[in-house]
């Protein structure tokens, strides 16, 4: 079994210039991440869930809404007759963009888990254009399903309440807040790869995330006073989801327009993946 | 060619390498020994650049690991903590490691038919044997055909057969004139294996020669003498010099004396087996056995690493440090190198110095 080892085909990184080296470096990177995301059953298992999840919980508020359109709160009824796309999206992304939670962080965290951090620094022991590898596909990965995910869920959704509420993609603001979903999941996968890169730990980075978005965001809403609400449109997920609004406005979230809070959102990201980015290179892995 | 130049890693207010300085040449199996603890997965951990030293370099090839393109084509390496996602395949394991280095995905059915794991190369790396998980290991750290092998502690958890192939294995590319560099905390094993030496001990250098320069300078002769006066004849051989111990001292010279019968035996060091028979012929002594033998390299390896053996268990119950127990064993044998004054005195004293013999 020890017989001769085949010279590699490769050819030598030297004889390239180095920027082109560079890009064929970082290509080489991408798809062997993306060889990485395919190959988990966990990748499959959260992105199916992600679209279950969020077609489910919009057929069934939708549905809800139009049996019982009479008995509705006038204030529900209000918002949904104002701004139809954001119920229908809403109701979804509550708990579906947890999948991507917790698959964010997993596509980090699993490999200091298993120790596969240590193959991959080996094959790029520069580091960080693996992070950025890790980052762009995945965000890609999330960003095409999302974007299925937020249509599909619009389609269904608008369907359901066409008896009580016309909703379509040319209404102002609606394409952008469906598109806006598929955005908002992408990045808000990349908070969470970011945290899962910090911690290094998955149980505690998914808390970490799961909780900062379901509990620290609504909690700001108690501070008293205008610094409360400040503090609560700033929020990382407050300020993201804005976005899937067609006009966040009427329900009384005046303090950012939507693109401005999809770009505070990005804003949060960056600088956690910036940071995830210095710890990587520093740490000892 | 890998180069350590004075490397130093603290963990906290641990120093796991101190002050580490040594050339790994090509061409050769070079065994990285120590015991537990020592600092031999940290050295190659430094040397991977998956830790950073607190000072010093490592270089391969006369650069620093990170600045290696495409870094497997040059070094693989096989570290003793799995490094592999078990929910991953071996085959995409393996594939996501040729990708990223550019290799072609024929190279992966290369390395997995290399290290004989074709047959699962489909299931998850996770349901894998500790055997299979380091066949594995091997077989990523040959993927990119690289001139220098670092492999920490590769017979783990290994099959008999699986060590002989990878024993093999490297004495292959150790002749192919590629850099081979592999630890292990048995002596015993490396001995086979390796052309050269470096032995740690608490992340210090504690010797660097050639293996039989190292068991030469290291294992003691002695003759094992079992006679039913062996109370009179060890006298007789002390008066002639000899270092006699009655009753074995430790385990891994067999005792005799468990029959019925026979006489009781001497372990005599500083003296051949003939002139001993010849002893005893003289004083009309009837011997059962003669028998000349080397300590083990097992044990002059604990010998040599004894006070830097950072678990040490204690089988004499004394409580003193190891470093008392280490001064005083080597008290114990200056009169014998005395008396002969021969190689092996200067071999005994060689045992407790730090650098390369150059006598």
């Amino acid at each position: 079994m020890s017989g001769p080892m085949a010279p590699s085909q490769a050819p030598t990184a030297s004889q390239q210039p180095a920027r082109g080296r560079f890009l064929t470096d970082f290509s080489h990177q991408l798809l062997a991440e993306w060889t990485k995301i395919r190959s988990l059953r966990s990748t499959v298992w959260a992105l199916v869930l992600l679209f279950v999840l969020t077609l489910g919980l919009t057929t069934l508020f939708t549905s809800v809404a139009v049996a019982q359109w009479n008995q509705l709160d006038p204030g529900d009824r209000a918002s949904l007759l104002a701004d139809p796309v954001s119920g229908i999206l809403g109701s979804g992304l509550s708990l579906g963009q947890l999948t991507m939670c917790v698959l964010g962080v997993l596509v980090i965290s699993s490999e200091y888990s298993t120790g596969m951090i240590r193959s991959s620094l080996l094959a790029e022991p520069r580091r960080w254009p693996m992070l950025a590898a890790k980052c762009s596909v995945f965000a890609v990965v999330v960003l095409i399903v999302g974007e299925i995910v937020a249509f599909a869920s619009f389609f269904v959704g608008a369907a359901i309440l066409h008896s009580h509420v016309v909703v379509t993609l040319s209404d102002p603001g609606v394409l952008r807040a469906v598109v806006g979903e598929g955005l908002y999941l992408a990045v808000l996968g990349l908070f969470a790869l970011a945290i899962g890169g910090l911690l290094r730990h998955t149980a505690g980075a998914i808390t970490l995330v799961i909780g900062f978005i379901i509990v620290l965001s609504p909690l700001t809403q108690l501070i008293p006073g205008q610094i409360g609400i400040y503090v609560h449109a700033y929020m990382p997920a407050v300020a993201g989801s804005l976005i899937t609004s067609a006009n966040p406005a009427i329900s009384g979230n005046n303090v950012l327009t939507p693109w401005q809070g999809f770009g505070v959102f990005c804003l949060w990201t960056a600088v956690l993946l910036a940071i995830s980015t210095y710890l990587l290179q520093r740490r000892d892995a | 060619m890998i180069e350590a130049r004075q490397l130093t890693k603290r963990y906290g207010d641990r120093l796991a390498v101190d002050d580490l300085t040594f050339t790994v040449e090509p061409g050769r199996v070079t065994g990285f020994l120590g015991p537990n603890g020592a600092g031999k997965s940290t050295t190659m951990r430094l040397i991977l650049g998956l830790d950073r030293p607190n000072s010093g370099t490592a270089t391969i090839n006369g650069r620093p690991y990170a600045e290696l393109a495409r870094p497997l084509q040059v070094v693989g390496a096989l570290l003793e903590a799995r490094a592999v996602h078990t929910g991953r395949s071996a085959y995409n394991h393996l594939l996501v490691l040729a990708q990223t280095q550019g290799l072609p995905k024929r190279r992966v059915g290369e390395v997995l038919e290399l290290v004989g794991l074709e047959s699962v190369a489909r299931r998850r790396a996770g349901t894998f044997s500790l055997g299979m998980g380091q066949r594995l290991g091997i077989a990523a750290a040959l993927l990119g055909d690289p001139q220098v092998l670092i492999l920490d502690e590769p017979v783990n958890g290994l099959d008999p057969e699986g060590i002989h192939w990878i024993r093999t294995l490297m004495k292959t590319l150790a002749a192919q004139g590629r850099t081979i560099f592999v630890s292990s905390h048995l002596m015993s094993e490396i001995a086979i294996t390796a052309d050269h030496l470096l032995v740690i001990g608490r992340g210090r250098l504690i010797a660097n020669s050639s293996t039989t320069e190292f068991i030469e300078r290291n294992t003691t002769p002695s003759v094992l003498v079992v006679s039913p006066g062996a109370d009179r004849l060890a006298g007789l051989l002390a008066g002639e010099g000899a270092r006699v111990e009655s009753s074995p001292s430790d385990s891994t010279t067999p005792s005799p004396s468990a029959e019925p019968g026979a006489g009781s035996s001497l372990t005599v060091y500083d003296m051949p087996a003939a002139h001993i028979g010849e002893v005893a012929a003289r004083a009309g002594l009837v011997l059962h056995q003669l028998t000349p033998q080397r300590a083990s390299l097992e044990s002059a390896f604990m010998e040599l690493t004894r006070e830097s053996v950072e678990y040490a268990v204690r089988s004499d119950g004394s409580v003193g440090s190891g470093q008392d127990r280490a001064n005083t064993s080597l008290s114990t044998s200056a009169p014998a190198t005395s008396q002969s004054g021969s190689a092996e005195a200067a071999s005994a004293d060689g045992s407790s110095t730090t650098e390369e013999g150059s006598r």
